[in-house]
């Protein structure tokens, strides 16, 4: 499988990361690189293998429903990059 | 005394003994930062006075006697992904440059109960993502090691924890924190001439450590000496009920595993880890490992993990996957760099294009590809079953073997500048560390001995789920075997 320019634009917009133009060809070189060596995985047989999705060591674990953090909004907010009174700011989303 | 030459442990009966106090322990290392640290930049940021203070203050519980925290008044060097309280903490990120965490990581509010001092924040590839640690916005790390008859050259320190070696290496530090994604404590361990253990996935608590892949991400420690190591881990280790992947199981003793007898412990080779182009030194350093294990009373048995050769391929699904997800926060609202926009899509657009790297744009580009709709099935879930395939070898090496042997990294540290056109021949650095992160088993890196030019070369003790106990043995074993007392070229005495 290899990428066209405009699935590499496609990626970097859902993944919304700005790119230019001028950083297409190589940002396709470097992605078609990396997609044509794990091709090799192709060659492995995984019928009837189960997908592994974490060691499987750690249980989940219940707790009684009752609040154990928060009440620290300042410290929350401390490290927005703009703030107002209580709330991050966004740009106008609705008009 | 050259106080930056001594072992935490060492140094922890020298502080009883009051031979010399926290503050002049600790003096000492602030002091060989200030000198060194301009040439290395093994810190992103030096915390000399906040250091000297809780040097005091290690002073004051020290004079009251027998109870001091087992770490108290030892200097050690905090990977700058943890979240330090008060302390800027940046992944080595632009995103992050001026983020200020309003608490405290598990496993470093461990150390601190225990004691320990934290004189800086160390240096590494962005967001723990690259092995040269050549990718920090903070400017590369330099191995304080250098190639015989040649000062000029500038070697990579291994990554992603790249900046805590080398702060170990060269006694700007006594021990460090690091992290494991795929080898990021033991590929640098190998290259800066220490020892480092990535734990079994869930001893040590990752709440307050800034995510890589969360699947596989593992704090653990690096130090001079194994023993140096399981004492470090012995304070980080622990269940903590705000990571759910962290397992509620005992903490052994782990100084005491040092001192095992290792008689009758079977130690496996694997054949698939002799890969084609490895270099003769690499090779040799191995089966003189193997021979000094079997001296030591080991039974050396030839196993085979047939999916090996799948190890990387699978975490280069696997782990930008993870990436492209976790790192979706640094959004520009909440926290961290903002880039304004005309839109809200523009502000995130603009954000994540400055506040990224080039490798770390690429691997959430990859990550997001191999999510994406069409694509899910064919990379990540059949990654996901091979990476199944990959413990299952571990487990069944496992019913006849207690640890594996096997080379740390296929090279010696290598120059600035080489292997930096492909990522590909970036990525096949870790090529020995990823199986054992794939697994989640414990597995440590600890010096063997020097290559051809006098750099160090490790050797990777990878043991069962949760025996970290029999990883240290043997790694006891062939640190005393080898008898490693080489120093790096730039070190604290030495200016």
């Amino acid at each position: 499988m290899s990428l066209d320019p405009a699935t590499v634009r496609r990626i970097a917009r859902l993944a919304r990361i700005g790119i230019d133009e001028s950083d297409l060809p190589a940002l396709q070189r470097e992605l078609n690189g990396i997609l044509g060596w794990i091709e090799q995985l192709n060659e492995v047989d995984i019928d009837g293998v189960e997908p592994m999705v974490g060691t499987g060591h750690a249980a989940l674990r219940m707790r009684e429903d009752v609040v154990t953090d928060g009440g620290v909004r300042d410290a929350v907010l401390s490290n927005a990059p703009d703030a107002a009174g209580p709330y991050y700011t966004v740009p106008k989303v609705v008009e | 005394m050259m106080l930056t030459e001594l072992t935490i442990a060492a140094a922890q009966g020298g502080l009883r003994r009051r031979e010399f106090s926290a503050t002049e322990l600790v003096g000492a290392h602030v002091a060989a930062i200030e000198r060194l640290n301009g040439r290395l930049n093994a810190f992103i940021t030096v915390t000399s006075d906040l250091a000297l203070d809780a040097a005091r203050r290690a002073d004051a519980i020290l004079a009251g006697g027998e109870d001091a925290p087992a770490l108290t008044g030892i200097p050690l060097g905090i990977k700058d992904l943890f979240c330090t309280d008060g302390v800027r903490t940046t992944a080595a990120s632009r995103m992050l440059e001026d983020f200020v965490p309003p608490y405290e990581s598990t496993v470093t509010a461990n150390l601190l109960a225990d004691g320990a001092v934290f004189v800086g924040k160390t240096n590494l590839d962005e967001f723990a993502m690259g092995s040269a640690n050549i990718t920090s916005a903070f400017g590369s790390v330099e191995n304080p090691w250098k190639r015989a008859g040649d000062e000029a050259t500038v070697l990579v320190p291994g990554g992603s924890s790249g900046g805590s070696a080398a702060a170990v290496a060269a006694r700007l530090a006594m021990g460090a924190t690091g992290t494991d994604t795929g080898g990021s404590i033991r590929q640098p361990a190998s290259y800066c001439g220490i020892a480092g253990i990535k734990p079994t996935y869930g001893r040590c608590s990752r709440w307050g450590t800034i995510a890589f892949a969360s699947s596989l991400d593992q704090a653990g420690p690096m130090a001079r000496t194994v023993e140096d190591c399981a004492i470090l881990l012995q304070s980080m280790a622990g269940f903590d009920v705000r990571d759910s992947t962290s397992v509620d199981i005992a903490v052994p003793d782990y100084r005491a595993a040092c001192g095992r007898s290792l008689k009758g412990m079977k130690v496996g080779i694997p054949a698939e880890y002799r890969v084609a182009g490895m270099p003769a030194e690499v090779e040799a350093a191995w089966e003189q490992g193997i021979a000094w294990l079997r001296d030591a009373g080991c039974e050396i048995v030839e196993v085979s993990l047939p999916y090996t050769k799948y190890g990387l391929a699978t975490y280069y699904i696997v782990a930008p996957a993870e990436c492209s997800s976790n790192l979706a926060r640094y959004d520009g609202v909440r926290f961290g760099r903002r880039v304004p926009g005309e839109s809200l899509d523009a502000l995130y657009e603009a954000t994540r294009r400055e506040g990224f790297g080039a490798e770390v744009r690429r691997r959430i580009l990859m990550g997001t590809y191999v999510l994406s709709a069409g694509y899910y099935d064919a990379y990540y879930l059949r990654a996901q079953k091979v990476r199944n395939l990959i413990r299952k070898d571990f487990e069944n090496a496992f019913r006849t073997v207690d640890v594996l042997l096997t080379p740390t990294a296929p090279s010696p540290a290598f120059a600035q500048g080489e292997k930096m056109d492909d990522p590909v021949q970036m990525y096949l650095n870790d090529v020995f560390t990823v199986p054992a992160s794939m697994a989640g088993v414990p597995a440590m890196s600890v010096p063997a001995g020097l290559s051809a030019f006098g750099l160090p070369l490790g050797l990777q003790v990878i043991g069962r789920s949760f025996d970290e106990e029999s990883v240290f043995a043997a790694a006891s074993a062939l640190e005393r075997a080898a008898g490693f007392t080489h120093r790096p070229a730039v070190r604290a005495e030495v200016v």
